[in-house]
């Protein structure tokens, strides 16, 4: 059938620049580029670029410029260039669209109508560059009430397990099989060096990362992959996956292609044989049957570590949430609206779920008016962008941030949404042996510490900036929060105040 | 730490009475009582204590005389355990290795995304029975079930192999279950007794066993008589049909590209 897509992209040679070297023939994984030996020159197929940029990147001569096609339609709001594109591809195929990375549509990102507080005048504010200041943050449950010993000032109370993070902020579950063993090995690596964790997803953990055990979170999802014993031992965190903000209340399909040996043997099921997670977990129908993995998770590693329990953040989450703090979880993860996956239904991850500003507004305050926000701490995810992005978070309420696509930004995702194709020329989210060369854990793990390393170093330019001298003090803080163009029903659900007021 | 509860019958067999134990108690005394040397447990009097069996990777024996709890052997690695009685819940709930051998019947999602082991149950179980159950290489979980099942029966299996016995079956009466085998794209289920087209999900096939399979059926049956005392030729000699995943990638054409 010939296909009446126009290309998105085009692609621009310079030809005074261009050498004829074919890098960008080698680089680009979609077939975009190609060498005319007759002709001797480099020329392409534009209806195949995704807008990756890899080629542009790698181009010795800086010869190529990536533009989007400005082929244009009549002018319509309601059925844009995007809408008419996918009826196309629709009546083409018949099939459901699938996509990568986050929601990219535009629903309001709250983040940008909440600003931050700073001290003048009437508190000094502090220069973290000769005070300390404190990031240092546990993640597990807190008790009611602690008791000291005074004479030996030794705390009398017992309590539950509790991770340390140096920075709250972690990297996101990315399963072994939708991201490659080099970029699982960068994140391993690097929240190892700057003392926080990485979170295996729920494709099991492959044999040369388990001595980062101590850095690492293993999920229990819906398809079970990967789990044993060993797994669960190694771990610093079991995390039990209810849900994903990019595809809340649906599980998934990891395509046979992608299932190479290595992802069968780490998941445990045959080679190239699709890995479908069902939608729910057929074990857990209720907060009861909750209560009952989390408890058998504890159970099988002895008490010794912390259950986290994340969902999706949807219309209910708050009362959900609670349900799960009662449930014993010991971390409340929430992943919003813009939260990313390797492949969903395009129309599932566009339009279902909440924004994650809202829904861990709610959930805090739902949580302490009930009394149990010290029982769980609470993490968020979804596209979080910046240490702003993490403060403003904290100030609402959260313990700790999950980043995943800021992470892969950092190994050179430029969000081309190609992830479900298996082909991503960055060499991110592939199987492919020849494209997951393209991350040298040595370089990715670096590329990663160093992102932290100047979030952790802004966090605290905010936090000295406040006149607080430890993120403790920031946290559920949301005095430190002002609302801009918000109407007084937004800015009631996040308990913030209008700027000025 | 004093042990009410529990006595040393010889060096290696220890007698457990979990009358007033909760599950954490209970759990606590079996890690303790295997990490010297125990071969063999004997628990009386258990009422409902969960997750027995999980978190002990030591081949021991657990003979359990009473009704134990949800998640039995959840996550079990090694231990065989014999229930003098009827199981509940999840029972090997994402087991990895080891055996379960029911004296009775167990309830729902038995055997829910095992990954090895063996379950024997006498009678039947509840719904969603051995959903997602994989395998890898040599590694396959096993689950016989001596009567019949409820729905979703070996739903999304990825592997492994499921007898289905229907022994109490009437003359003409079919298995209960419905929905059987939906979305299963790995491992197979023999049945012996009948069940109705309408029964069985749209990605599997139906096929008389060959001599493979056969082999398969006869060394688990045999097993399976010997633990319930069956004369494994007289459960044989019937009629089985052989269920397996007609793809390996049954959703592979649902989507655009």
């Amino acid at each position: 059938m010939k296909t009446y897509l126009p290309p998105k992209f085009l692609v621009e040679r310079d030809q005074t620049r261009c050498i004829q070297c074919q890098v960008c023939v080698n680089q680009c994984s979609f077939d975009v580029h190609y060498y005319d030996a007759e002709d001797d020159e480099v020329r392409s197929r534009e209806a195949n670029c995704v807008g990756c940029h890899r080629c542009a990147v790698f181009c010795p001569t800086g010869a190529i410029t990536i533009r989007r096609n400005p082929m244009e339609y009549r002018e319509n709001y309601n059925w844009r260039p995007e809408v008419i594109e996918d009826i196309i591809k629709q009546a083409e195929t018949g099939g459901v669209l699938l996509t990568g990375m986050g929601d990219d549509k535009s629903q309001r990102i709250y983040w940008d109508y909440l600003v931050l507080n700073a001290s003048q005048v009437t508190n000094p504010s502090i220069d973290p560059l000769r005070e300390p200041m404190e990031l240092t943050t546990y993640l597990g449950r807190k008790p009611d009430a602690v008791d000291i010993d005074m004479n030996k000032m030794q705390l009398k109370t017992k309590m539950a397990p509790q991770v340390r993070l140096d920075i709250p902020v972690m990297f996101a579950a990315m399963s072994y099989g939708a991201v490659s063993i080099n970029v699982q090995e960068s994140l391993a690596r690097a929240a190892t060096e700057a003392g926080t964790l990485w979170n295996t997803g729920e494709g099991g953990l492959h044999p040369k990362l388990y001595k980062y055990g101590k850095n690492t979170i293993v999920q229990v999802a819906s398809g079970r992959f990967g789990v044993h014993q060993a797994y669960l031992d190694a771990a610093a965190v079991i995390e039990i996956k209810i849900g994903q903000g990019a595809k809340p209340g649906m599980g998934g399909h990891l395509p046979g292609e992608k299932v190479s040996a290595d992802v069968a043997m780490t998941r445990m099921i045959p080679k190239g044989t699709d890995a479908l997670s069902p939608f729910p977990q057929h074990d857990i129908y209720s907060i009861e049957d909750l209560a009952q993995l989390v408890y058998a998770l504890k159970e099988a590693t002895n008490y010794t570590k912390p259950i986290s329990v994340k969902i999706a953040a949807v219309h209910n989450s708050a009362a959900i949430a609670s349900g799960m703090v009662r449930a014993g979880a010991d971390i409340i993860v929430l992943d919003g609206l813009r939260g990313s996956t390797g492949a969903a239904p395009k129309v599932n991850r566009d339009n279902v779920g909440i924004p994650i500003e809202m829904a861990l507004a709610s959930l805090d305050t739902r949580l302490r008016q009930e009394g149990i926000r010290n029982q769980a701490s609470v993490v968020i995810s979804g596209g979080i962008r910046n240490s702003g992005d993490v403060a403003k978070a904290i100030a609402l309420g959260a313990d700790a941030i999950y980043i995943g696509t800021a992470a892969l930004m950092a190994l050179g995702c430029t969000c081309c949404q190609q992830c479900h194709t298996g082909k991503c020329a960055w060499g991110i989210c592939t199987s492919d042996l020849a494209l997951t060369k393209r991350i040298n854990p040595d370089i990715g793990a670096r590329r990663l510490a160093n992102l932290l390393r100047a979030w952790s170093i802004e966090l605290k330019d905010i936090l000295g900036g406040m006149g607080i001298n430890a993120v403790e003090s920031l946290r559920g803080n949301r005095l430190a929060l002002r609302g801009i163009g918000l109407t007084e029903t937004e800015l009631d659900i996040l308990g913030v105040r209008m700027a000025g007021g | 730490m004093v042990q009410t509860n529990v006595t040393k019958k010889s060096n290696s067999v220890v007698e457990i009475d979990a009358q007033d134990l909760l599950t954490r108690e209970l759990n606590i005394r079996l890690r303790e009582a295997t990490s010297n040397g125990t071969r063999k447990i004997e628990l009386y009097n258990v009422y409902g204590q969960r997750y027995i069996g999980t978190d002990l990777n030591k081949p021991v024996e657990i003979e359990i005389f009473g009704t134990p709890g949800n998640d039995l052997g959840a996550f079990m690695d090694g231990p065989k355990i014999i229930v003098r009685g009827n199981a509940q819940d999840g029972c090997g709930n994402t087991m990895n290795e080891g055996e379960i051998i029911i004296h009775g019947h167990a309830g729902d999602v038995i055997g829910l995304s095992a990954r090895g082991g063996k379950i024997f149950v006498k009678e039947g179980v509840g719904y969603r029975a051995g959903i997602h159950m994989k395998e890898y290489e040599d590694k396959k979980p096993v689950l016989v079930i001596g009567d019949t099942a409820q729905d979703f029966l070996g739903e999304y299996m990825a592997g492994g192999i499921l007898i289905l016995l229907g022994l109490n079956l009437r003359p003409g009466e079919t298995h209960r279950a419905n929905y059987i085998g939906t979305g299963m794209h790995g491992g197979v289920m023999y049945l012996r007794g009948s069940v109705n087209d309408f029964q069985l999900g749209k990605e599997i096939g139906v096929s008389e066993l060959d001599e493979n399979d056969s082999a398969h059926l006869k060394r688990y049956v045999e097993e399976f008589a010997a633990h319930f005392g069956y004369k494994a030729g007289d459960i044989l000699n019937h009629k089985f049909i052989k269920l397996f995943p007609l793809y390996l990638r049954p959703y592979g054409r649902l989507y655009a590209y």
